[in-house]
């Protein structure tokens, strides 16, 4: 019997996402499912970038905290780190500082931090709060208009917040990510609400929350799914968005990137174990149908790279 | 090729007599072809009928049974392309490579990763399931040898011979006979000779060819030869072949029920690099393999591994929760601390392995939330002063703890007041918000 490929191709595509303006970035485009590339166009590489703070990680565990030393005291430092020394495509800088548990600093402290980055770095930058829902609506109103005019990416908008961060990075030029919780029916509804207040849903970036391996990552890997086959199979504009996987925030806080290998042999060599958490995490996500990577470290950035490489 | 209901329904008894439990004949004929019956729930089915709705009615992907004995893997009988459809059915086994080639130390090193691989990870136990035997040397009587040191050194590892030389595979396969090995594997330059050995040992045959044309030709020949038991290699090497041949196979199979493609698939994920080894594997695990074989088996890899598998095999129907009690935790006397949190399975395992972590036995009282997080619990109505309160003052625990103290999680501060107002005589204590923090907050609550 000869073989015919039940090859499938669908009426809907991923919106490109293009961010920066010194160096440019673009991802999402294609009309098909991960990395389909034998049955439909995947037009562009998913985006990696180094996740940085604006103030010193003293909550990472020392696997990847150790490779910001000397420079994670100053989020600028860090940031021309990140694109000279490790090639970042992309800076995340987190202002979790601001949080009113951290040092609650001001949104003015914040706008200044977002500033200085800008100036010292030509990679794109994305500017998150720190998921504090009424600290962040003051915070990232206040950097993205620090930020107007470099097309960055702002995040993220959540229900409860939405409006003024929407309108903020609407009025500066910038793209938005809007976050729901592990429900596809949330992520859609709040896509709707921020395109009928004017957001282009073209400039949108669905962050349907992200989990770890072994930590509901099942969760946030079937959610991606669905809104993929919704972009896609049933040409649902508002869920064609490209997707986020803010993975590093969730990977280097669990128990198996932080407990050593004294206290658990059977879990073998603690530093592998992190990277490879952090980077079977991101590649699952990948093929999920994340494009946008938010992760810590190197070794895990570099070799999810190369599995793009191989897959591309 | 599947048959509609109605051509089942002629070859069914038409009494209509309700045995199957449908109504009539033809509702049992319409749940057949969409295979949600199974022809066995008809005792009046002639064995015509039988024999012609047996090929019909066979699962998309042949059941194939890898080993013996308890830790047996089962592959195959899968039936959706994406785990939010149905429950991904029988997770990939992990296959180590052992190389006729490497010294006896290294197999021996080998052979003890595999033997002790197993590890308890919220209450399942995972393992390397396989080793696969490969011919590097060419040699038959190398490859023997290798063969029996296994054979008797790991007696209860499922094995893989990986040799497109009929000689070598015939010496390395006797050990393994009646073992359920598989043979990998037959081309089409061996395929006769490849059938004989298989058949007579009793194993799975191992199929491989260059692409997906030529491996269908050769499975309907390899069945022809009178082997049924099949698993199938499509050649890929690259990360993008991988997942370009399981799609194209999973799709065949169970979207135009393809029955030459119909079996389980085998990937070789071997690279250079460990960790990137792990990702390519992952590709496998989450994209249609049955077996993917690897190249070494650290620890740290392991770990990643099965849990990965784990995640993308649970069934994402049921919702994950466990029995509403109070646990206890370490060995808990009357003085030790009582936390309260939701009975969502991921909120206990991870809440139980931290209180476990921080030394400090105690009481961990999981109230049934319908199995939501703390946060969508509370946001929910579910996890609520009064509600709580209810819980506490019913579970008994009173008349097992001499304080009045209840932690609650960090994200429900806002609860400490009305619970307190429901739960006379009792003071609450709020604890941190992420699990993580939890042994050093327990350890200093211990120290005070
Ligand atoms: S048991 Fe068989 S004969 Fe009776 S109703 Fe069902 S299909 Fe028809």
């Amino acid at each position: 019997m000869a073989f015919v490929p039940p090859k499938e191709s669908f009426a809907g595509r991923v919106f490109p996402v293009t961010i920066g303006t010194g160096v440019q970035q673009t991802f999402g485009g294609e009309n098909t499912l991960p990395f389909h590339s034998f049955e439909g166009e995947v037009p562009n590489r998913p985006l990696i970038a180094y996740e940085i703070q604006d103030v010193p990680p003293e909550d990472w565990p020392e696997t990847v905290r150790k490779l910001y030393d000397g420079v994670s005291d100053d989020p600028v430092k860090w940031a021309k780190y990140c694109e000279e020394e490790l090639k970042a495509k992309a800076v995340a800088l987190r202002l979790v500082g601001t949080h009113p548990d951290s040092k609650d600093l001001s949104a003015e402290d914040a706008a200044k931090t977002v500033t200085d980055v800008l100036g010292a770095i030509k990679v794109p930058l994305i500017v998150l709060g720190s998921n504090h829902v009424e600290k962040d609506s003051e915070v990232l109103v206040r950097a993205a208009e620090a930020a107007k005019g470099h097309d960055c990416i702002i995040g993220k908008a959540q229900e409860a917040n939405y409006k003024t961060i929407a309108a903020a990075a609407m009025a500066n030029g910038h793209k938005l990510i809007a976050m729901s919780e592990l429900d596809i029916n949330l992520s859609k509804q709040l896509n709707i609400l921020l395109t009928q207040m004017g957001f282009d849903k073209e400039k949108l970036i669905t962050d349907p929350m992200c989990s770890a391996l072994g930590y509901g990552l099942e969760y946030t890997y079937s959610v991606m799914e669905r809104i993929r086959l919704a972009a896609l199979a049933q040409n649902d504009a508002v869920m064609q968005p490209p997707m986020l996987a803010d993975v590093g925030m969730y990977v280097w806080k669990i128990k198996e990137t932080q407990a050593p290998e004294d206290v658990l042999p059977e879990w073998g060599s603690l530093e592998e174990r992190g990277i490879a958490w952090e980077a079977v995490t991101a590649s699952s996500l990948l093929m999920a149908g994340a494009e946008l990577l938010i992760m810590r470290h190197q070794k895990a950035v570099e070799a999810v790279e190369l599995f793009v490489d191989e897959l591309m | 090729m599947a048959l509609t209901g109605v051509q089942i329904f002629k070859l069914l008894p038409k009494t209509n007599c309700k045995k199957c439990g449908f109504p009539t004949c033809l509702a049992f004929a319409m749940k057949l072809a969409q295979r949600q019956a199974s022809l066995d729930a008809c005792p009046d089915v002639s064995e015509e009928a039988k024999a012609t709705l047996g090929e019909a009615s066979a699962p998309p992907v042949r059941p194939v049974t890898l080993g013996t004995g308890e830790k047996a893997v089962k592959m195959g009988e899968e039936t959706v392309l994406f785990r939010h459809e149905k429950k991904f059915v029988n997770p990939p086994a992990i296959a180590l490579e052992i190389k006729d080639t490497d010294s006896d130390d290294v197999v021996e090193a080998k052979l003890q990763d595999v033997i002790g691989s197993e590890i308890n990870r919220v209450g399942q136990l995972l393992r390397i399931d396989a080793v696969y035997l490969s011919n590097d040397s060419g040699d038959a009587g190398r490859f023997g040898a290798l063969a029996e040191k296994v054979a008797q050194k790991a007696p209860e590892t499922a094995v893989i011979v990986g040799t497109e030389n009929p000689d070598a595979a015939d010496a390395a396969i006797k050990p393994f006979s009646g073992k359920n090995a598989i043979l990998h594997g037959a081309t089409e330059a061996n395929a006769e000779r490849m059938a004989e050995i298989a058949k007579s040992a009793k194993a799975v045959l191992g199929v491989k060819a260059d692409g997906l044309d030529a491996l269908s030709s050769l499975t309907e020949k390899v069945k022809s030869l009178g082997v049924e038991d099949m698993v199938i290699d499509p050649g890929a090497k690259s990360a993008r072949e991988i997942l370009e041949y399981n799609t194209f196979i999973r799709r065949a199979a169970i979207k135009k029920n393809f029955k030459p493609l119909g079996y389980p698939v085998i990937n070789f994920a071997q690279r250079d690099d460990a960790l990137f080894e792990s990702l390519v594997a992952g590709l496998g695990i989450a994209k249609y393999a049955s077996i993917v074989v690897v190249s070494s088996a650290e620890k740290w890899k392991n770990l990643a591994l099965f849990t990965l598998r784990q995640n993308i095999y649970t069934d994402p129907q049921v919702p994950m929760q466990v029995e509403q009690k109070i646990y206890k935790i370490g060995d808990p006397t009357p003085d030790s601390p009582l936390l309260i949190t939701t009975n969502f399975s991921l909120t206990y395992f991870i809440v139980s392995g931290e209180v476990e972590n921080s030394k400090v036995p105690a009481h961990l009282a999981i109230m049934d939330c319908e199995g939501l997080s703390v946060l969508t619990a509370w946001a929910a109505g579910k996890f609520t002063g009064s509600k709580i309160a209810n819980f506490i003052k019913e579970s008994g625990i009173e008349n097992e703890i001499n304080h009045r103290e209840l932690i609650i999680p960090g994200y429900v501060a806002i609860l400490s007041g009305a619970i307190e107002d429901k739960l006379e005589g009792w003071k609450v204590t709020v604890g941190p918000r992420e699990a993580n923090a939890l042994p050093a907050f327990l350890r200093s609550a211990q120290a005070a």
